[in-house]
């Protein structure tokens, strides 16, 4: 069975919320009160993940911290087709690691302006926002070009990976942080082709293709 | 002093505005926030209480009320508004979160009394497709004018709280009693005599961003603190991208502006009640 320590508001939660219903593996919820009541930080969840984050997955008794190391976990164990963590292909494998690692780098930047508009969190906003728009260059220009060659993906042509899976929270999320992603058209067109996967599923603050926001 | 400047707007410094929650802020020793555009600092002191200076130093009133910290720039005229239910010993009582949002406070205070949103914005919980129909509901001032109520709304939900197990049509009454604070009552999922209570009190921090903070009073022994707080925060994270996309951020109070639907007509309502107010922070005022 697998439980999946949970906060809705998490674009981190949701990367696993969104790969397990693409992929179709029942999972059961805790709830986990991160705001206001802080319970990542309580004594009992420390024990589950030192670092005092969520998400955290229990599968079975395996405990397992990081969303992109679950999701690594999760297509790895869970996705027959192999397709969203193809395990065959070095090069492929690597160009995955390299985006998974950015999609962490989204965190740091466009979650934490979030954290800070929404939450109250104290960090220097300018230098949050500023990396965020530093990140949506890169990854504007790295769609741009791969749209040249026929590519849809971050790091594939035909099907996603979980490096899509792991960068679409946060970047669908920035405008709650003060980050417009209105300069970044080959990234709207990305989001936009993630929507309309099958099993696809929102979070508060995410619309389905094709309404208002 | 410039008379056209919204903060100065004297019947809204006259106002209790909240703060904060109790529970969050006596987590800390120091606190500043903006409240109507100016500084302002919560010192806690002994046994949770907490002094509320203004930008010059000088000390504001302040009272605990709701479980919040609430406070004036002013000289309030009148005690904060009731809410007698708050009071009952078998109710829950708790904050569902505060969060900031990029939005004036008028704005999220007509988005909360709007229920012709639901089915578009809060699909599967607060509505769903095919049952967008608002139907015909009652809406009055009241309390000598110092209130907005509407009575006898309903709407079908699939999912009307943490609680509920199936659809239904959820009866509702909103209370505006004060600017930028709205209650609402609705329906309880189990006990079909009582009524939950959902409070919206925003504290604004200038014209265009507020604090949200969210007040539950509910009829539920069952639910942890964390389902409750988690099905709200969920709800209300939904609305958030819609107010931050609202132009212009500020409300228009000329009856012009904009064409509400005939839905509105508790925005019609609270529109023209903060015009006869003389309320100005945060509008976009009617043009004479
Ligand atoms: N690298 C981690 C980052 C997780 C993370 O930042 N989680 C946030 C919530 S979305 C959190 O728990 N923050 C609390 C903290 O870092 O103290 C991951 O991808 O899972
Ligand atoms: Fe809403």
């Amino acid at each position: 069975m697998i439980t999946l320590y949970d906060y809705e508001l998490s674009g981190n939660c949701y990367k696993l919320r969104l790969l397990m219903s693409i992929l179709g593996v029942k999972f059961t919820p805790r709830p986990v009160d991160f705001y206001p009541g802080r319970e990542h930080k309580s004594e009992a969840f420390l024990r589950l993940n030192p670092l005092g984050q969520v998400p955290v997955l229990d599968d079975g008794g395996l405990i397992l911290r990081d969303a992109q190391a679950i999701l690594v976990y999760l297509a790895s164990k869970y996705d027959p087709s192999g397709r969203w963590y193809p395990r065959e292909d070095a090069a492929l494998l690597g160009r995955i690691a390299m985006w998974l690692a950015f999609a962490d780098q989204i965190t740091a930047t466009a979650s934490a302006a979030r954290l800070h508009d929404g939450v109250f969190y104290e960090l220097d906003i300018d230098k949050a926002r500023a990396g965020a728009h530093a990140l949506f260059r890169i990854l504007d220009e790295h769609f741009w070009f791969a749209e040249q060659t026929g590519d849809q993906w971050i790091c594939t042509r035909d099907h996603p990976t979980i490096a899509d899976i792991a960068c679409f929270p946060y970047v669908m999320l920035s405008e709650e942080g003060g980050i417009p992603r209105l300069p970044y058209p080959a990234i709207r067109r990305w989001t936009d082709r993630v929507k309309r996967v099958p099993g696809f599923v929102v979070m508060s603050g995410i619309f389905p293709t094709g309404e208002a926001v | 002093m410039n008379s056209s400047d919204p903060s100065h707007d004297q019947v809204v410094r006259d106002e209790w505005h909240v703060l904060g929650a109790l529970e969050d802020l006596s987590a800390r020793p120091d606190w500043d926030t903006r409240l109507l555009g100016e500084k302002v600092s919560i010192r806690r002191k002994a046994g949770n209480t907490f002094d509320v200076l203004g930008k010059d130093g000088a000390t504001l009133q302040s009272q605990q009320r709701y479980g919040y910290l609430w406070a004036s720039l002013g000289t309030p005229a009148r005690p904060l508004f009731a809410i007698p239910e708050f009071d009952e010993p078998d109710r829950r009582n708790l904050n569902a979160a505060t969060f900031g949002v990029h939005v004036s406070a008028p704005r999220a205070i007509e988005n909360f009394l709007d229920m012709g949103h639901f089915p578009f914005v809060h699909t599967d919980y607060l509505g769903v497709e095919p049952h967008t129909e608002v139907k015909e509901y009652d809406v009055q001032v009241t309390n000598d004018g110092h209130e907005v109520l509407a009575r006898r709304c309903r709407f079908y939900q699939p999912r009307a709280s943490s609680v509920a197990e199936q659809g239904y049509e959820v009866e509702y009454i909103y209370r505006v009693p004060h600017p930028y604070c709205a209650v609402l009552y609705k329906a309880n999922a189990i006990d079909a005599a009582r009524m939950d209570v959902i409070g919206l009190f925003l504290q604004p921090v200038d014209e265009e961003h507020v604090k949200a903070n969210m007040l539950l009073s509910l009829i539920d022994d069952a639910s942890s603190d964390t389902t409750i707080r988690a099905f709200q925060q969920t709800i209300f994270a939904q609305d958030k991208p819609i107010l931050e996309n609202q132009i212009p951020l500020k409300l228009p109070l000329d009856p012009r502006a904009e064409m509400p639907a005939k839905s509105d007509a508790s925005s019609i309502t609270y529109r023209r009640w903060l015009r006869q107010r003389g309320v100005r922070y945060g509008t976009v005022a009617a043009s004479a």
